[in-house]
């Protein structure tokens, strides 16, 4: 089990302000078994991503929302969500709408 | 008058400056981005004389909002009324009530016309031919109907519930109505997605930094039709918290430019509470606003249960001293008919919402009854007149006999009394 998860590559959605860091793609692959190792490999992979999403405390920023098929990872299990293959992540800004 | 005014746009968390683009999360700690101006030229612009020189529409403030030229989209839209609502304020134990009535706003009967207003105009300053929005359904409304009338071409999504009526008044104006399974926030993290993918004025995404200013004006007239005074109580329904926080950065910014004395202002929220994520964090005492993951409230125009401006709300809100409050399906109800049966202005679910929360605020000395308040209602009954289907009975139906009709007014009298008019 946990060969498999830690092996996998889940497709990754990355919002427009850090497609900078990702050299302009819009969807990446990261590899883990939950969202919090998808989010350290992210930083592995594109260094200076983990300081756009995470504060001085190691806490996600009050406006990153992480979605796994499109519910909210706050709904779910926060960063210990796990993730298989064929579920598709989302980073989205927060502030939007109303 | 020109753009000497509005100069960039900022980091509300950490204050790095942003060029005046469609942009709105900075891109560090994906705070929000927010206009700035530059307060000192337009206290050397304007006056209270000036003001009050112009045309009776938002743009009056025209220096407060962030455009580069004059407006193009929504020239007439705002300046709705403020009325004195002595019958409402003496159902609610209140000295003084007034009702900002939002639900005669031009063209769609909410105030998200002030919004569309400037986020419209701001897209076709930057030469943007589709403009979009993720909607409850009143922006939607406007976005449909301003696009229409200026010949720009709309997207506009909405949770697939959404009233009858609230669809309908966007198809009419020919936009593309796109209905998402799932509550609005899905919609709303949907647009985000696509907001990144298509080059489209998504006007509460890539343009919320514009769209969000126009909540100002709603402020502004309050303030001005009290004569040129800021109320000492507001109430302020909530679904993102956006209205709430432009509103007391209105009476700040009058505040600034010596437009209005500096007096205290405290600002109260108004939710639903099905749907109460700000309300609930207020009272509990936290800033961390826990999203509510399926809404269940009549009041859908307020049902985000991840709501973009909830914390800058609760801060707002403590900072000026006014508290937050929620209202059930019931009490919403009740809103809608006392400030039907006291004032005369039809209010969808979202005033019933204001107007009940109002009373608890009354009721539990959070607002004093020695006080004066003013209620922000922000759209019109019949967007939502579904909810009062089985409330309000049916007409009595007789024949055409005046032997029948007087049966019928004997029946009234003998239950109140009726005084007779001035021709008996």
């Amino acid at each position: 089990m946990s060969d498999l998860t830690t092996e996998q590559t889940i497709p990754v959605r990355i919002p427009t302000p850090l497609r900078g860091l990702t050299g302009n793609k819009d969807l990446v692959s990261a590899r883990g078994g939950t969202i919090g190792e998808i989010l350290k490999d992210l930083q592995a992979q594109f260094p200076g991503i983990g300081e756009r999403l995470f504060d001085q405390t190691g806490t996600l920023r009050r406006f990153v929302a992480v979605y796994v098929n499109g519910e909210d990872i706050r709904f779910l299990q926060d960063q210990k969500t796990p993730v298989r293959p064929e579920d598709e992540v989302s980073i989205v800004p927060a502030v939007a709408g109303g | 008058m020109q753009t000497e005014f509005f100069t960039h746009l900022r980091c509300r968390e950490c204050g790095r400056p942003y060029p005046p683009e469609a942009i709105h999360v900075c891109e560090w700690d994906f705070g929000p981005l927010e206009a700035v101006y530059d307060y000192e030229a337009i206290r050397r612009q304007i006056s209270r004389k000036r003001i009050e020189s112009r045309a009776p529409t938002m743009w009056r403030y025209r220096e407060f909002l962030p455009l580069e030229g004059e407006p193009t989209v929504g020239t007439q839209v705002g300046f709705t009324p403020l009325i004195r609502a002595e019958r409402l304020a003496k159902a609610l134990g209140v000295r003084e009530a007034y009702v900002k009535n939002d639900t005669v706003n031009y063209p769609t009967l909410s105030f998200k016309d002030r919004v569309v207003a400037v986020s419209l105009s701001r897209a076709k300053e930057m030469g943007f031919t589709v403009v979009a929005c993720a909607s409850t359904g009143n922006l939607a409304n406007s976005v449909a109907a301003n696009a229409a009338s200026v010949g720009l071409e709309s997207y506009v999504l909405i949770p697939a519930d959404l009233e009858a009526s609230k669809v309908l008044g966007s198809l009419v104006y020919g936009t593309r109505v796109v209905g998402i399974r799932g509550p609005y926030d899905k919609v709303n993290r949907l647009c985000s997605e696509i907001a990144g993918k298509y080059q489209w004025a998504f006007v509460n995404v890539n343009l919320r930094p514009y769209y969000a200013e126009g909540s100002k004006t709603m402020g502004f007239e309050i303030a001005e039709q009290l004569g040129w005074r800021l109320p000492a109580h507001t109430v302020i329904p909530m679904a993102s918290g956006s209205l709430l926080t432009k509103i007391a950065k209105s009476y700040q910014e009058m505040i600034d430019t010596d437009l209005v004395e500096k007096t205290p202002f405290a600002i109260h929220g108004a939710q639903a509470t099905g749907c109460n994520p700000i309300s609930d964090a207020f009272q509990k005492g936290t800033e961390l606003v826990r999203p509510v993951s399926k809404p269940q409230t009549i009041a859908k125009s307020l049902a985000i249960g991840t709501p973009a401006d909830g914390y800058y709300a609760i801060q707002t809100i403590r900072k000026s001293g006014g508290a937050a409050e929620d209202a059930s399906d019931e009490e919403i109800l009740e809103g809608i008919r006392l400030l039907a049966e006291t004032t005369g202005i039809f209010a969808e679910t979202a005033g019933g919402v204001t107007v009940a929360c109002a009373r608890k605020l009354i009721a539990s000395g959070k607002i004093p009854r020695e006080g004066s308040v003013v209620l922000c209602v922000t759209g019109h009954g019949l967007k939502t007149a579904e909810v009062l289907a089985g409330v309000l009975g049916s007409p009595r139906v007789i024949e055409p006999s005046l032997r029948e009709f007087d049966r019928l007014v004997s029946s009234d009298l003998a239950e109140t009394p009726i005084p007779e008019g001035p021709g008996a």
